[in-house]
């Protein structure tokens, strides 16, 4: 297994940066489209909340797959085009930003409320008061879910390998189909996922310790 | 309709859904005067406070803050910013020191600068007896710790009056007596104060005017001395004397 990884690594680590870089993009993204679709939801006027809760039941009723077919397969046939990479990220912005925006939504009401009614009373207007007190805290809480999102993205992002965008699963299915060691190739796909998810959550739980609020 | 009063109510309605709550409320408050409401649960006198300040608009009748009259005023927040409210539950800004939620209002709605607003934060905080808890947070406070800081957060926009909505109700009794302290000088000082509570003691020691609500109506209102001793109305001196019994005339 070592010898696999020692002859292959410089695939393998290629393939590991697309992982990565697919996922952090992927989740910082989603975060921003979860952030306005959550707010929308729940500040919205009528016509926007009922828009917000549209895309959010068909993106999360629908398999991630089908979503990443779609954009990469559907829409050159409306003339856009796009490499697997740019399709895999756009498609998991999407999906994570809708599971996000739902996060979000829960730790937002939870500390909404008589906190943004103190904010209107100093003369915050609504929307000074949603992003000086009712986000700061709301992303505080959100971030153990955030990590649980996180730790899916870098395990979703192998779906990428089916529409050739060569990340680490691409990667190793070149190298297994060269040299026909399946198991060892596999196994040292599957160890490089185990410890980088190790190595983002303790970096997230550190992250998470330091903005606690006593 | 200009007035030479610093806030005039009149003819305030309010109703939630079917229930009329406020039934045509009209007073006034003179600059340095404190006002207490008290009544029965229910009666909207927090309804009252509320529409001050348009945290819940008001369905008829007008409040003016001065000349501007607020219900109908384009900029609601410049409004509230000249009106201090202390609540209930405090709302406190929990990922903020007790110097963070006073400077957040100095810095984002004032736009004053970072130092100057630390200074009169901690000016603010010394004035309520909590120089030492600036960089604690609202979860290392205790209950009446935060509605001091809730009281200089308000100070703090240098308002024309506070608004006060039950500041002890949520307050372990041992508790109140250190925000009552704190309100009443600021009564001696001079502040133009709005209180809703049950506390008699401090209704009666301080207020210029007692008004007694029940269902949505004025019952009586005058000179507290005289509420509690010699009200005309029998319904009046069956109130104030259950909630005296009920809550002590003390704040030791």
């Amino acid at each position: 297994m070592l010898e696999i990884f020692m002859e292959y690594y410089p695939l393998f680590l290629s393939g590991l940066g697309v992982t990565v870089f697919v996922t952090l993009i992927s989740c910082s993204l989603g975060t921003v489209l979860g952030t306005f679709l959550a707010l929308g939801k729940i500040y919205g006027n009528k016509l926007v909340s009922a828009v917000v809760r549209t895309i959010i039941s068909i993106i999360r009723g629908t398999p991630l797959l089908v979503q990443l077919f779609i954009i990469y397969y559907g829409l050159p046939s409306w003339g856009i085009n796009m490499d697997p990479i740019t399709a895999a990220i756009i498609s998991f912005i999407i999906n994570s930003g809708v599971y996000q925006a739902e996060y979000l939504r829960g730790s937002i009401q939870s500390i909404s409320g008589s906190q943004l009614k103190a904010a209107q009373s100093i003369g915050m207007t609504k929307w000074q008061g949603i992003r000086h007190i009712v986000l700061p805290q709301a992303f505080r809480r959100v971030i153990p879910s955030w990590t649980n999102e996180f730790i899916y993205m870098i395990k979703y992002s192998s779906l990428a390998y089916v529409i050739g965008a060569r990340e680490l699963m691409t990667e190793g299915k070149l190298i297994a189909s060269r040299n026909y060691q399946f198991f060892d190739v596999y196994l040292v796909v599957a160890l490089i996922y185990l410890i980088v998810i190790i190595f983002f959550v303790a970096i997230f739980n550190r992250i998470e310790k330091k903005v606690t609020i006593p | 309709m200009p007035t030479k009063h610093l806030l005039k109510i009149e003819d305030l309605h309010h109703s939630f859904g079917e229930e009329e709550v406020l039934k045509g409320i009209s007073f006034s408050l003179d600059k340095g005067e404190t006002k207490v409401i008290v009544g029965p649960s229910g009666t909207g006198k927090s309804t009252i406070l509320n529409n001050i300040i348009r945290l819940v608009p008001p369905k008829k009748g007008k409040i003016y803050l001065e000349d501007t009259e607020i219900t109908s005023a384009k900029k609601i927040n410049e409004i509230r910013q000249q009106i201090g409210f202390v609540f209930q539950d405090f709302g406190l800004f929990n990922h903020l020191t007790a110097k963070g939620n006073i400077m957040i209002g100095l810095t984002k709605v004032k736009k004053m600068n970072k130092k100057e607003a630390e200074d009169l934060a901690l000016l603010e905080l010394d004035r309520v007896g909590l120089k030492e808890y600036a960089d604690s947070y609202p979860s290392q406070l205790s209950g009446g710790q935060k509605q001091r800081v809730g009281i200089a957060r308000a100070l703090a926009m240098q308002p024309k009056l506070i608004l006060f909505d039950e500041p002890t109700s949520s307050l372990d009794p041992e508790l109140t007596g250190e925000v009552l302290k704190v309100m009443r000088n600021l009564a001696e000082e001079g502040m133009t104060m709005l209180v809703v509570t049950h506390e008699m003691g401090f209704a009666r020691s301080v207020a210029d005017e007692l008004i007694f609500m029940e269902a949505g109506k004025i019952v009586e209102q005058g000179n507290p001395e005289k509420l509690f001793t010699d009200p005309d109305h029998q319904r009046t001196r069956e109130f104030l004397f259950q909630l005296t019994d009920l809550y002590g005339e003390g704040e030791n």
